[in-house]
């Protein structure tokens, strides 16, 4: 991904605070042209402010937000050239499917005949033509959705704003819905902005990630990155599913770290900067980067007992105690093709991980 | 027959019902049906006959009628228009613009003359007048009845504005309207069935109202209650019941447009 391209978004040191409380903590990241930028996090992290911040309905306490270069400060919503879908998609009730897209067009002083017929495109995108003099109670919750969306496109925005909009969709339709979004944004390039808690969405979709807690950036980066190394404890633990776990290190050399867990078992990690030995930390283990053998171990591997086996369709997770040591889960692929053995309850196996599969955190 | 034991029935409810109905509605309904009555008396029927509403129209006492009814509509429609208007506007001023100081001092003061006795804001809105040396006439009347018609229309107007998320007034000016065009594309359409509700609530009570009138109108100046109660006074002809029914009937006219409004709201 070039990385010189022109900046759509860039916040510089924004700080949020209602009264004494503060909603985000000093944050500054660049969203770049034409990208499927996503801003994740629990309920609460401070995503949606940040987004409602730039769509212009909550003030910088401090800091500042600038669009395309250009100083957002205290420009009314109306004079953004930001769109937002909002989660309740807050069509307008008392008009129409094509009013309703039309809007925006008609505010910004277009004429009646282009407003129609560039609403009569926006809905074609989102294959919503046949629904036009609808009102919007009588669609269902996902032809309203395409609705909120093509309202929010139809005016061309230079960045669209996505507030958790496929929250309220069921799984399938949430994820057929995420396809096109992906695909509307290409065919577009409109830089989306997306606020989501549901991190599968977010790796499903985006091309940088944002990760964010408690009003704070934990992490910036693309999906793989930010799955595969994971800069802190939040970050791993919220992203995916991992054995969390803590080591003491023993040596460090070469950005490699030789690490021992409860009960005595030794492994090698990913080294982060600044740990060295003696210190307690955390590290975290992707289940899927693990597989079992029977025992006895070899050297490397880590000698326990089968107390579980879960089924999940996709994957088989088994999960292991280790000889007076901690729980980890493993995870492998259902497939006929895959060496993927399942192991009974109470067997006695051997956990082994690939290299580069334990990585160590900073807290 | 009921089940033994079905949960939607309660036994001697029915009973109940029917005595409340008759208690509220068997007294419209004796001046409803003896203002079709042929004789002069109020109590003997003497067969049907529209002799009462012709004297209404036609009778002796009709101009004085006519007057009085003029005057109740163009006040009651004018209190009515005037306090929806401010009503709609205080609405918009506690409910959308986000915390102000006092705003739940503001939410109480406007409604809590509902509460206040009538003869006390008849005398309160007397002494003003006197006060400001305000001679007494058809505007004291209006005047008054715009302000105690305001709480009364504020009810429904507020009502449903506190049903209407901020999230569309929010989407339209993300759509590039201004606040103006939000509040007028957008709050307004669909603060309407709101605004008629108070509107027509306004009409009714300002339509009715007796105590307060009879202290602030002026002399010679008469509402159709005031008219009906000076002619009450001596003695009771069935030309009041044939009045009386000519009211409940606009009164009835206006609730179940009120009503119809609502339902075709709910619809869309």
């Amino acid at each position: 991904m070039p990385q010189d391209r022109e900046i759509a978004i860039d916040v510089r040191d924004a700080v949020k605070r209602y009264g004494t409380f503060a909603a985000l903590k000093r944050i500054s990241l660049t969203i770049r042209d034409n990208e499927f930028f996503t801003l994740l996090g629990p309920s609460g992290c401070g995503k949606t402010t940040l987004l409602r911040m730039i769509a212009g309905f909550e003030d910088v306490t401090e800091g500042a937000i600038y669009l395309y270069g250009e100083a957002l400060d205290t420009l009314p919503p109306y004079k953004r050239p930001v769109n937002t879908v909002f989660q309740n998609y807050a069509l307008f009730p008392h008009m129409n499917v094509l009013e309703n897209v039309g809007f925006g067009l008609e505010m910004l002083g277009k004429s009646k005949a282009e407003a129609r017929a560039r609403a009569g495109e926006a809905l074609e995108m989102v294959q919503l033509s046949q629904f036009a003099s609808r009102k919007p109670s009588q669609l269902s919750g996902g032809q309203q959705q395409r609705v909120a969306l093509a309202r929010a496109l139809a005016p061309r925005p230079r960045v669209l704003l996505l507030d958790e909009p496929l929250s309220a969709l069921d799984l399938k339709l949430r994820k057929s819905m995420q396809v096109e979004l992906k695909h509307l944004q290409r065919e577009t390039g409109i830089t989306f902005i997306f606020v989501t808690h549901d991190q599968e969405e977010a790796l499903t979709m985006s091309d940088r990630i944002a990760v964010m807690s408690e009003g704070e950036l934990q992490q910036l980066g693309e999906a793989r990155e930010i799955y595969e190394r994971p800069r802190n404890v939040f970050v791993a633990d919220f992203i995916g599913d991992t054995n969390l776990m803590e080591v003491t290190v023993d040596k460090v050399s070469g950005g490699r770290a030789q690490c021992h867990l409860g009960g005595g078992h030794s492994l090698t990690c990913d080294a982060v900067d600044g740990v060295e030995a003696g210190a307690r930390v955390h590290m975290s283990l992707r289940p899927e980067r693990l597989f079992l053998s029977a025992q006895p171990a070899e050297p490397g591997s880590l000698p326990g007992t089968v107390r579980e086996t879960i089924y999940i369709g996709t994957d088989i997770a088994t999960i292991v105690d280790l000889e007076d040591g901690p729980q980890f889960t493993v995870r492998s692929s259902n497939s006929t093709r895959g060496n993927a053995r399942v192991f009974e309850p109470g067997q006695n196996v051997a956990v082994n991980m690939e290299t580069g599969a334990a990585r160590l955190l900073a807290d | 027959m009921a089940k033994p034991h079905d949960l939607r029935r309660y036994p001697g409810f029915l009973a109940i019902t029917i005595l409340c109905l008759v208690i509220l509605y068997a007294p419209l309904m004796v001046v409803a049906v003896y203002s079709f009555n042929a004789s002069a008396s109020i109590t003997i029927w003497e067969g049907f006959s529209l002799r009462w509403y012709a004297d209404v129209f036609t009778g002796p006492e009709s101009a004085k009628y006519r007057d009085a009814a003029w005057n109740s509509f163009i006040i009651a429609i004018t209190a009515a228009t005037s306090a929806s208007i401010i009503a709609t506007l205080a609405a918009t001023a506690v409910l959308r613009s986000g915390k102000f100081r006092l705003r739940t001092v503001s939410i109480g003061l406007i409604s809590l003359p509902l509460m206040v006795p009538e003869i006390v804001t008849a005398v309160a809105t007397l002494i003003f007048f006197n006060a400001l040396a305000f001679e007494r006439g058809i505007l004291t009347i209006l005047l008054a009845h715009i302000a105690f018609c305001i709480p009364f229309a504020y009810m429904p107007i507020s009502a449903r504005m506190q049903g209407i998320e901020a999230s569309y007034e929010q989407a339209a000016m993300d759509l590039y309207a201004t606040k103006r065009m939000a509040f007028t594309r957008i709050l307004m359409p669909l603060m309407m069935p709101g605004i008629v509700s108070g509107f027509i609530l306004a009409f009714i009570i300002s339509l009715d109202d007796f105590i307060i009138t009879n202290f602030v109108k002026g002399a010679g100046v008469e509402t159709l209650p005031t008219a009906i109660f000076g002619a009450v006074k001596q003695g009771i002809k069935p030309n009041i019941m044939a009045i009386s029914t000519l009211l409940l009937l606009v009164s009835i006219v206006m609730v179940a447009l009120s009503w119809l409004i609502g339902r075709k709201d709910q619809k869309t």
